[in-house]
């Protein structure tokens, strides 16, 4: 049976992995190689890389560092981050990437999402969606690595999902930015109204704070990866001890 | 020497890099008498099969790749190119290897693509997976799958049953990444590289 992953997410500024609350005051991790290295070893089962300022700056993810990466690991890797081209996401995946990200390129030109997919495949293809909570519904916002730039789309979130899956996305990980480093848990009733509409994978991402969170995420919503950042760069978890928890949860699990 | 066509496929760096970390020399190339002349070979390739048998037609390699004597591994793509055609378009694949890759059909709980680590079902005695663990995952990406038949190896379950490791002759197909797949994939790799396959 497929297991279900977990994925640290490292936000990379300017070759440091760095991480901040609710998409803000960034401070300083680690370097990219020992963190993705440390990872791999304790058993993560994918790593993401997103270039938070790239998109935001229109600039394009630099390709030496995905290098560095797809050298030393022999887990899969994604990297996302202002990739807006065709020409962008071919220097990406062919540094050694398995898959991109792409989120507000994506908004900004819908088509992009389909002329990726029928260049590298929908596999390779992630869309990113960042959504927040206001008033009774789920919005998709743009722009969110910098506070300044943020801005609301005309989408809902769940109307979002469904039209990047129809324009050939192969998944979808969905940043709940109200639970974003909050530690509170996953954000599960978004979490589920999106497994619904979606049958590609759904990795959820913003509001782990226990093994519980991922638990609930996995069993209650129904998503196929979780992904998080800050528990694991201040190791308030530790993934092999997560793992061997969700295992003894009956959750599928590679040890 | 072993050669990887350059297929201008999406993982061939990643390949490349894990031979590169089991310390074995490869040569990435697009000239059929380098292909020809080496040792062994591997086919990645990620992507759509179209895309992918235009890029081999367009560098002149069908042929080449059909008429290879030595081992031979596809990964992924690669794989799926050595099946006799493949329902994500209109084009004849290899044909070294007999079946139509279809596409893998979606339900509730069965996500499409298929994504991440999952076990093998060895069906056949495999060099391939000496030395690694039963009950070992591998990480696999794609929506499309050959399918399980006497060719195959190992089967892979993901909703239905599919061929996750293919061999006839010297033609070998594994699925997944075994690039991507931690020391298992590393071992298999290493596997093929020592003429166990």
């Amino acid at each position: 049976m497929l297991a279900r992953r977990i994925i640290p997410c490292l936000d990379v500024r300017d070759g440091q992995v760095v991480k901040g609350t609710q998409f803000r005051d960034h401070e300083i991790v680690g370097d990219i190689i020992e963190l993705a290295q440390r990872y791999r070893d304790e058993g993560a089962d994918e790593l993401v890389f997103y270039d938070i300022t790239a998109s935001s700056d229109g600039r394009t993810v630099s390709t030496d560092w995905v290098t560095r990466v797809a050298r030393v690991l022999d887990i899969p890797f994604c990297v996302a981050g202002g990739i807006r081209s065709l020409a962008g996401a071919r220097a990406i995946l062919h540094s050694g990437a398995d898959k991109i990200s792409i989120n507000s390129p994506a908004l900004e030109n819908p088509a992009l999402i389909t002329e990726l997919a029928t260049e590298f495949g929908s596999q390779c293809v992630v869309v990113g969606i960042d959504s927040r909570q206001e008033n009774d519904g789920y919005f998709v916002k743009q722009y969110t690595g910098d506070p300044d730039k943020t801005r609301a789309t005309r989408w809902g979130t769940v109307e979002w999902a469904r039209e990047a899956q129809r324009l050939g996305a192969g998944e979808v990980v969905l940043n709940c930015m109200n639970q974003d480093g909050m530690r509170q848990g996953y954000d599960l009733a978004q979490l589920r109204l999106a497994r619904a509409a979606l049958t590609i994978p759904l990795v959820a991402s913003g509001g782990a704070g226990t093994p519980a969170h991922f638990r609930d995420a996995f069993r209650d919503a129904g998503v196929d990866g979780a992904l998080a950042a800050s528990v694991f760069h201040k190791g308030t978890i530790k993934i092999p001890a997560l793992k061997a928890q969700l295992i003894a949860d009956g959750i599928s699990i590679r040890p | 020497m072993l050669a990887i066509v350059d297929s201008g496929g999406a993982n061939i760096a990643s390949v490349r890099f894990a031979l590169e970390r089991l310390g074995v020399r490869s040569e990435l190339t697009a000239d059929p008498a380098v292909i020809r002349s080496a040792e062994r070979v591997i086919l990645p390739g990620v992507g759509s099969a179209v895309e992918g048998m235009k890029r081999l037609h367009a560098k002149g390699l069908v042929e080449c790749v059909r008429g290879l004597t030595q081992p031979v591994l596809g990964v992924c793509l690669g794989m799926q190119l050595l099946f006799e055609s493949s329902a994500e378009g209109p084009v004849d694949t290899l044909g070294l290897i007999p079946g139509r890759v279809a596409l893998l059909p979606d339900s509730p709980g069965i996500q499409v693509p298929h994504m991440g680590w999952n076990t093998v079902q060895i069906a056949k005695p495999v060099a391939l997976l000496d030395g690694i663990e039963a009950g070992a995952r591998f990480y696999f990406v794609h929506s499309y799958a050959g399918p399980a038949n006497e060719f195959t190896l190992a089967s892979c379950t993901h909703g239905t049953a599919f061929a996750a490791i293919v061999q006839r002759g010297n033609f070998s197909g594994v699925q997944f990444h075994p690039e991507r797949s931690g020391p298992a994939g590393a071992r298999l790799l290493q596997n093929f590289v020592e003429g166990r396959a």
